[in-house]
């Protein structure tokens, strides 16, 4: 199967479908992505199970800013498919990938501590790689690129026993 | 004539002194030659320059020649901290706390530029100098620096050491 050939089939269900580079891009809007994920994850012909990758862009002046892009696999087919989701600059919200794919919890953690968006539904929504108080989202275009300052603020490791892990 | 006389004078004398095993000093001077002389290291090697800091323990350019072959696990029973990498956001609250655990007195060499002001890490991921956070004594230039550099700065230490006036 070319990526051709999967772009057809899905311009039944979905109606932007983009194939290019022999990639297949399919753009929603954020109120229908948990029942595209589900659409493809679970239909016939598609089985698209396996989610690789849940990352984010951001486009300083174009609206919408933020684009969400969730990459999946599809064993059966040996095909591959990305999924696009535009947030506005003042609402960054979206519904989490969660209860559909597990494995998005800690790439949406990932995106939130690094572009700030909410992802609703989220089980546990913390900064994963950039310190619980540090102010600010670092790979927004807007964060400058060298000579960010120290934010240490005295923060404490407790003893292990104490960390409630 | 008299002159040389005199010499030989005194040097009996200091001689004589010798042999009844008595020297004068400071309390403070004293002290500090046997802090100097056994510096334990905390355990802190963080990136790159800690295999380095790793190659400068072992038997080739062997810190024991200087008291100090034990990097300790425990931050309470050393005096240095050498910091051997690059400090990330997340590490610097523990870098704070295995400073504040070790008991006075306590020193910091800052190994490597990384540790020292960021080097290349000009980025949001990496703390600029980690003296933004612990007071460092030492700073060794180098990426990373040779073995030889950062006996060169372990020698300055010692050096640094041994002039403090007071005990504490």
């Amino acid at each position: 199967m070319r990526p051709e050939d999967l772009a057809e089939r899905l311009r039944g269900i979905f109606e932007d479908v983009l194939p290019a580079r022999g990639e297949v891009t399919v753009t929603v809007d954020r109120d229908r992505l948990l029942d595209a994920l589900r659409t493809l994850r679970d239909q016939d012909g598609l089985q698209f199970s396996f989610l690789s990758d849940v990352s984010c862009t951001d486009w300083p002046g174009r609206d919408p800013r933020i684009w969400m892009a969730y990459h999946l696999r599809s064993h059966s087919l040996g095909q591959r498919v990305r999924v696009k989701v535009g947030l506005p600059e003042e609402d960054l919200r979206v519904a989490s990938a969660v209860p559909v794919f597990p494995a998005a919890e800690w790439q949406e953690r990932e995106v939130f501590d690094m572009f700030g968006v909410h992802f609703d539904g989220h089980p546990d929504l913390r900064r994963v790689l950039m310190p619980d108080d540090w102010i600010g989202h670092p790979l927004r275009k807007d964060h400058p690129l060298g000579g960010v300052p120290t934010q240490y603020k005295g923060a404490f490791v407790p003893p292990p026993d104490e960390r409630g892990l | 004539m008299d002159r040389l006389r005199a010499t030989e004078l005194e040097q009996r004398a200091i001689e004589e002194e010798v042999r009844q095993g008595v020297l004068t000093t400071t309390l403070a001077k004293a002290v500090n030659w046997a802090r100097k002389q056994s510096v334990w290291p905390v355990t802190f090697g963080l990136a790159c320059c800690a295999i380095e800091l790793m190659a400068t323990g072992a038997g080739h350019h062997d810190l024991a020649r200087w008291g100090m072959e034990i990097f300790r696990a425990s931050p309470r029973q050393a005096d240095l901290m050498i910091v051997a990498g690059r400090v990330s956001q997340k590490m610097a609250p523990v870098l704070r706390t295995v400073y504040d655990q070790m008991p006075e007195p306590k020193w910091v060499i800052s190994m490597g530029v990384c540790a020292s002001t960021g080097g290349m890490f000009n980025n949001y991921g990496v703390v600029q100098g980690v003296d933004t956070i612990v007071p460092v004594d030492i700073y060794v230039p180098g990426c990373p620096p040779r073995p030889e550099m950062l006996m060169y700065g372990i020698l300055r230490l010692h050096e640094k050491i041994s002039k403090r006036g007071t005990l504490t």
